[in-house]
């Protein structure tokens, strides 16, 4: 793929912590992990799209002010941050697997309009809609 | 609906603390600034569960224990962080899922009303008339005339977008509509 969305990125409260979440727990996989004294670079990258990354951002100077960080981290953590979608094929056994781990669930699956849907949080707050593929 | 707000859209709010945090050293801003967000975080949780079952009873003790504080500090923190007091959050899940069953479901009202929470189908519908401005079988009776072309959006997120937005007190919104007053003065916390 040549022309579309290459990165993505989501606010976190600790890089450290989210990179732990998103790979031990949903299965991505690292893809940048890069350092310039106190900011850090972070993106993970799902196995089965080797052409977007989601970023592993967290709020900070000099990218923004601090009392900005701070509002930006107090919205994630209040859940204010936009939807996020991860599809699956088989929603209930996505769900199960990802609990056995210790994804915090806020929805179980639900069997409606012909899908199967689920919610879960990252450790920040940021929700993400589990959905089974059509 | 009249009103229409994403979830995130209301949930903006100032923590005043800012300003007289930025005077003190920074290690100490830094360290109350992350107990603020992890406060925050298991204020999410309660919010959370109440979404999860609104039609559930949720005293305000299973709510503070579902976050981690204590029962007084509870019913603050949330308003503070959510802009909304919890029991009046919970009323607009109750109602937002009510007005999704009157239009997607062919469900007698009464059972419409035991499944979302209420306990009789008087208190049901005299709150519903009086947070959406309209019965729940006049609501039925004009959602059924529109077409659905919302198919295509995750259904949360649909439900969300047609929340009640409720600003005031039910007790306070009943009492200016007797009284015709339109005012715009601030409802009580109850």
């Amino acid at each position: 793929m040549k022309n579309g969305v290459q990165v993505a990125g989501v606010y976190v409260h600790d890089q450290d912590e989210a990179l732990q979440f998103y790979v031990e727990k949903l299965g991505f996989r690292v893809h940048t992990d890069a350092r310039n004294g106190d900011y850090r670079w972070l993106t993970v990258q799902h196995p089965d799209q080797p052409d977007f990354q989601l970023g592993l951002f967290r709020p900070q100077a000099p990218t923004v002010d601090d009392a900005t960080a701070q509002g930006l981290a107090e919205a994630v953590a209040k859940g204010a941050m936009p939807p996020l979608v991860l599809v699956v094929d088989d929603c209930q056994a996505a769900f199960e697997a990802m609990r056995k781990r210790g994804v915090e669930f806020t929805q179980e699956p639900i069997d409606r309009y012909g899908s199967v849907d689920a919610s879960f949080r990252d450790p920040s707050g940021n929700g993400w809609k589990l959905v089974q593929a059509r | 609906m009249k009103c229409r707000s994403f979830e995130g859209a209301i949930i903006v709010n100032g923590h005043q603390s800012m300003h007289s945090l930025a005077m003190r050293p920074t290690r100490i801003v830094k360290n109350s600034a992350n107990r603020d967000l992890k406060l925050l975080r298991r204020l999410l949780r309660a919010k959370d569960h109440m979404d999860a079952a609104p039609h559930e009873d949720w005293p305000i003790s299973r709510l503070a224990s579902v976050s981690g504080a204590s029962e007084a500090y509870f019913a603050r923190s949330f308003r503070d962080a959510f802009g909304i007091p919890p029991h009046r959050y919970l009323l607009t899940r109750r109602v937002e899922r009510a007005a999704a069953l009157l239009r997607d479901t062919d469900t007698p009202i009464i059972e419409i009303a035991l499944e979302t929470g209420w306990n009789s189908l008087g208190t049901f519908g005299r709150t519903f008339r009086d947070v959406t401005g309209e019965s729940p079988s006049e609501l039925r009776r004009r959602m059924q005339l529109v077409p659905g072309d919302l198919e295509e959006v995750p259904h949360c997120f649909v439900s969300a977008a047609q929340r009640p937005h409720l600003k005031m007190a039910v007790s306070e919104k009943r009492r200016r509509t007797k009284e015709g007053r339109h005012d715009g003065r601030k409802g009580d916390d109850s």
